[in-house]
């Protein structure tokens, strides 16, 4: 391909045309409480939050977790702690929530990340219903009923989140920043090497990197965002339950990520919305939610495997595109696309 | 002699059969995911749900065919097996040019759908099946339920018909001749997309055997699939998808050794397995029985 366009690639700077795209959603994001039921719009953005931290993982290193849901109920669970047991400050139960998913997601990480594939999807499903059954057996998680009524105090003491349209901005301040966080990961000289080890492990190990260290990084990463998400969730219910750690919810976040696009910058936002819609447009018929979930999937994988934003995406393809909003390949290529592959030993030339 | 490291006898040897029943469970289950793996190069999350397809074609068949046990134990399996065979050929037969975790997912939604089906009709509380066997010998140190000593028999004798299947007759050597080379095996005018699909269809009813041996233990359930299936996941993860007998071994040392966690150490009981996997993966990677891949 066009590797001699590509050959200094665009590390970090946002392009023009990216950043006029960015500010047209932030204007919609900005106005939509106008519209739009707040509560909603602050359920979609902690669930865009938790499918992007889901698509960073997969996107950028092939890795498709089925355990996501610890990250995201065990910081819930941390989060509603701090908040109503212990009395902390809202953004200290934030952080520690934060910081638990990091911390579980760096030991996890060291266990799941010694297979790929469909095995690593089989023990980050299996570790997660260790930690499900972990959860039930801990009387500070509350058993069936939780932990509720989790009181929403004022943000650094001053910004009252007890207000839906308040909390709304602050979840969305939290989406901005986790937004520019992935963009800049995958735009960096780490996104590369992890979309190198994706493409061909082989050839990234014998350029000397160390792939494991890479892999864990970014799995450490994405714990440590859904746990955010996480604790955003616990502000906008005021409730942390076992429905959060069980593998429904696992499998919600990668339907939303199938769903949005895997590995594209708005799939996230696209697939949590997707899924939110779908969820009320079938109040009533709970019961059905799981047959709808699961003809979305069959009917994804099928006739839409990019998604909504890839599908979309390569419809308006250009000639100049970007290596990293590319989602993975649907097709089995074993040694073919290895343009970041490429990208990287021109790196490692110059570095030479 | 009545007492072995503090437990009573009768007791430990009542959880220990309740252990092996669990392993029989593991094998038969992890067997067909097996079986299913080492042909397709899929694995199968549908599997839990043809699990409870099993358990619930029984409780049908005996509800609305008035089909006893007996009859739906070798009925059931046929008719969830042309469910099988009737996905594969639809749906499973398009996603083999694609990347293996879209075919997972394409699994995991089926599993959604026909479980999220069963509890719209039937609800989520569970369904009672009639033990088919009631009554059981005294042992002298122990009760033993028939049914359960035939739970075990039965599974014993499906992977042992399995291995023989596969390992001993003509047509399993074809089908491992096909695991290995399927361009070749093809060349010599063997229809290998035909024994994909048979070779999924055995594998569903597999589970769905496993499924009415089920029904009578406790209650029919439409979850009662998906819970079995992650723990499954994790003795295939242990075990290594390699070998059959390897697939069974684990199988039953698995559930024996929860047994004995729950009577020597009862919190501990419903995640040794995923302990014991986490250590297989520290240790030694692809499984006990695993061959690099």
């Amino acid at each position: 391909m066009n590797s001699v366009t590509e050959k200094r690639p665009h590390i970090a700077s946002i392009r023009p045309r990216n950043t006029r795209w960015f500010i047209a959603l932030l204007g919609v994001l900005a106005l939509a409480p106008m519209f739009i039921y707040p509560i909603f719009l602050t359920k979609l953005l902690c669930f865009a939050v938790f499918a992007m931290a889901f698509s960073l993982l997969i996107g950028q290193t092939g890795l498709l977790s089925f355990g996501h849901a610890m990250f995201f109920g065990g910081s819930a669970y941390v989060t509603a702690h701090a908040l109503k047991i212990w009395g902390l400050p809202t953004e200290v139960a934030i952080l520690l929530g934060t910081v638990f998913s990091a911390s579980l997601g760096l030991l996890v990480g060291l266990v799941a990340i010694r297979r790929q594939g469909i095995y690593f999807a089989m023990i980050t499903l299996a570790l997660a219903q260790m930690f499900f059954f972990f959860c039930v057996g801990l009387p500070a998680t509350g058993g069936d009923d939780g932990i509720n009524a989790v009181p929403r105090r004022e943000l650094f003491s001053v910004i009252p989140i007890a207000d839906d349209r308040v909390l709304y901005y602050v979840v969305l301040a939290f989406f901005i920043a986790s937004f520019l966080l992935v963009y800049r990961v995958m735009h960096s000289p780490f996104g590369q090497v992890l979309r190198a080890i994706r493409d061909n492990e082989a050839r990234a190990v014998s350029l000397g990197y160390e792939v494991g260290r890479y892999k864990l990084i970014a799995f450490v990463l994405s714990a440590a965002l859904a746990g955010l998400a996480g604790s955003l969730k616990v502000l906008v219910f005021r409730l942390a339950t076992l429905v959060d750690v069980s593998w429904s919810t696992s499998g919600e976040v990668i339907l939303m990520a199938l769903v949005g696009g895997i590995g594209t910058v708005t799939g996230p936002l696209l697939g949590a919305a997707f899924m939110l819609t779908l969820q009320s447009a079938l109040q009533g018929l709970a019961q059905w939610m799981p047959v709808a979930q699961g003809a979305v999937f069959v009917v994804t994988v099928l006739l839409l495997p990019r998604g909504i934003a890839g599908t979309l995406g390569q419809i308006r393809k250009r000639s100049r595109h970007n290596p990293s909003d590319k989602p993975i390949n649907h097709v089995t290529t074993p040694h073919g696309n290895n343009r970041a592959a490429r990208a990287l030993v021109d790196k490692t030339d110059t570095n030479a | 002699m009545d007492e072995l490291f503090g437990i009573p006898l009768p007791a430990l040897a009542g959880q220990l059969t309740l252990g092996l029943i669990n392993g029989a469970f593991y094998a038969m289950l992890s067997l067909g995911l097996t079986v299913i793996f080492g042909m397709l190069r899929l694995i199968n999350f549908t599997h839990g749900a043809q699990f409870t397809l099993g358990a619930f074609g029984a409780w049908m068949a005996m509800q609305y065919l008035h089909i006893p046990y007996w009859g739906a134990l070798i009925l059931v399996p046929v008719v969830v097996a042309a469910l099988g065979i009737l996905t594969e050929r639809i749906l499973l037969r398009r996603v083999y040019q694609m990347d293996e975790l879209f075919q997972l997912l394409l699994t995991f939604g089926l599993a959604l759908i026909a479980e999220g089906m069963l509890s719209v009709a039937y609800g989520s509380s569970g369904l009672p099946y009639d033990n088919p066997m009631p009554g059981g010998m005294d042992l002298g140190f122990m009760f033993l339920p028939y049914y359960r000593a035939w739970i075990v028999t039965a599974s014993i004798l499906a992977c042992f018909g399995t291995w023989f299947a596969i390992e001993r007759t003509r047509l399993g050597a074809y089908l491992r001749a096909a695991t290995e080379k399927p361009q070749l095996v093809r060349t010599f005018g063997i229809n290998v997309p035909r024994m994909i699909t048979l070779t999924y269809g055995f594998g569903v009813a597999l589970a769905a055997l496993a499924g009415v041996l089920a029904a009578p233990m406790d209650q029919v359930k439409p979850a009662m699939g998906s819970a079995l299936i992650i723990t499954v996941f994790a003795v295939v993860v242990i075990g290594g998808m390699g070998s059959i007998l390897g697939s069974v071994v684990t199988g039953f040392a698995l559930g024996i050794l929860e047994a004995l966690t729950k009577v020597y150490y009862p919190p501990a009981s419903s995640v040794v397995i995923f302990l014991i996997m986490t250590i297989v993966i520290l240790f030694k990677p692809v499984g006990l029985f695993g061959r690099q891949a």
